[in-house]
């Protein structure tokens, strides 16, 4: 049997590469990710055009197929560890090339949950689609939220629990937000394995997300109608 | 179903070895088993439409049947599943917790958030669950995104075996956590299957396994 012929990524047209580039990611090949987005960038591509095309649409692809049970989570770990490779070259020139920026996000895990596969997911999913995320770790108790909230300013409040004994500290973050008179400053978010639409509901958050792409989509839906009663109320002040 | 009354016990393939077990230590011929594979564990989504399979083949053959399932990182989707088929199933999130009983399984998580727990099933079958199920055979790097916030191993044990204890101590070992020992025997699981069992010798009770009254209980 002949050896598989080997892909010179260089050699590859533009289209080509991104479609390599989606299955590199969706195989979890950090390095070739790494050596095709220096090539796009080589061929002035602009970073938010590499970042969008290449590497969040092949985690798009990658998501649908642990939704449909065809990836597992080993998978789609190596998948997201490729996308930060990327994201590691793109990031500061993101910054520097003034990509467009969605909003701002502080995320974290409750108090006594120290798990973040997830919520770390979600953290490079949004920051990869223009959100400004400021990433708190893990085992958060309110003060630590609120002292992100204050230092942060984000637009966005994101929780993540992963234990039916933790998910209902998420209602303590809220209430307290409610007590501060702060709640209607924020958009809250809540995510995590064992959470559903009408924990969510009951607890008072805004939105509950099954997975990393709807937080995505949720998010961006939240910001636009922000946006757009912000511009609103400019267009109301103008008059 | 005719003659005695029987009871089926649709069970995680990880509580097959401890339900046979407790069968014959306490002589419960009239509780009938039938298991789902344990690597669900790892894919807890799979649970929920599983167990109605399995109720499904089930209905007609037996006169109650329970669910030795836990909510097994379904997020309530398989309590969904179980309300509208009308079979109960066993308290807790997870099956540490009814091995450790509710406050000792609390007060554990509330000493130290970052604990991992084996059960003896788990220790059985680390390499196949968590080393190779987990996919850390084939990517190393893995490790730290999987275990990194955890600080402490902590193995429930159903039966007191020392070579099962030394696996613990080792699978310890290779995650670098340290390591803690909880003889936890069978917990809540032996008191469910007893209620199960009451049940049958008891119909008019309609006492549930956990001791109250629950029209689901007649499947």
């Amino acid at each position: 049997m002949a050896d598989e012929e080997e892909i010179v990524l260089a050699e590859l047209n533009d289209e080509e590469l991104v479609l390599q580039m989606h299955e590199d990611l969706y195989d979890g090949l950090a390095e070739e990710i790494e050596e095709a987005v220096n090539i796009l960038l080589g061929r002035d591509w602009t970073p938010y055009r590499v970042l969008t095309e290449a590497l969040v649409e092949g985690m798009r692809i990658v998501g649908i197929d642990f939704r449909d049970g065809i990836l597992f989570v080993p998978e789609v770990l190596l998948a997201a560890n490729s996308m930060k490779a990327g994201m590691f070259i793109l990031r500061p020139l993101l910054a520097e090339t003034g990509a467009p920026k969605m909003g701002k996000v502080v995320i974290g895990t409750v108090k006594g949950d120290i798990h973040d596969i997830g919520k770390n997911l979600v953290g490079m999913m949004m920051e990869g689609a223009g959100f400004d995320v400021v990433n708190i770790g893990i085992n958060n108790s309110v003060e630590s939220y609120l002292e992100a909230i204050e230092e942060h300013g984000p637009d966005i409040l994101g929780m993540s629990a992963l234990l039916t004994t933790t998910m209902p500290y998420m209602k303590v973050v809220i209430d307290t937000l409610i007590e501060k008179g702060m709640r209607n400053d924020y958009v809250v978010m809540v995510g995590g394995a064992p959470l559903n639409e009408a924990f969510a509901e009951s607890i008072g958050a805004d939105a509950y997300c099954r997975d990393a792409a709807m937080a995505v989509e949720t998010a961006k839906e939240f910001m636009a109608k922000r946006q757009g009663s912000a511009q609103a109320e400019m267009a109301a002040g103008g008059n | 179903m005719d003659g005695a009354p029987e009871t089926l016990l649709i069970a995680c393939g990880a509580l097959a070895w401890e339900i046979t077990a407790l069968k014959r230590a306490h002589g419960w011929g009239a509780l009938s088993v039938t298991c789902l594979p344990a690597h669900f564990h790892n894919r807890p989504e799979k649970i929920p439409e599983a167990v109605r399979e399995k109720i499904h083949a089930a209905r007609g053959k037996y006169d109650n049947i329970f669910a030795v399932f836990a909510d097994c990182g379904t997020g309530g989707l398989l309590d969904e599943v179980l309300a509208e088929e009308g079979v109960e199933r066993i308290a807790g999130p997870h099956c540490y917790q009814f091995y450790a009983g509710e406050r000792d399984f609390e007060a554990l998580m509330d000493d130290e958030p970052g604990s991992f727990f084996l059960t003896d099933y788990l220790v059985k079958h680390f390499e196949l669950l968590i080393i190779k199920g987990l996919g850390l055979d084939r990517h190393p790097e893995l490790f730290d995104a999987y275990f990194g916030n955890y600080q402490k191993l902590v193995y429930l044990a159903q039966i007191e075996d020392a070579n099962l204890q030394s696996q613990a101590v080792a699978a310890a070992t290779y995650l670098g956590l340290a390591y803690d020992y909880r003889n936890t025997g069978y917990g809540e699981l032996e008191q469910f299957m007893a209620a199960a069992v009451a049940a049958i010798e008891n119909p008019k009770d309609e006492s549930s396994p956990h001791g109250k009254a629950d029209s689901r209980l007649l499947a």
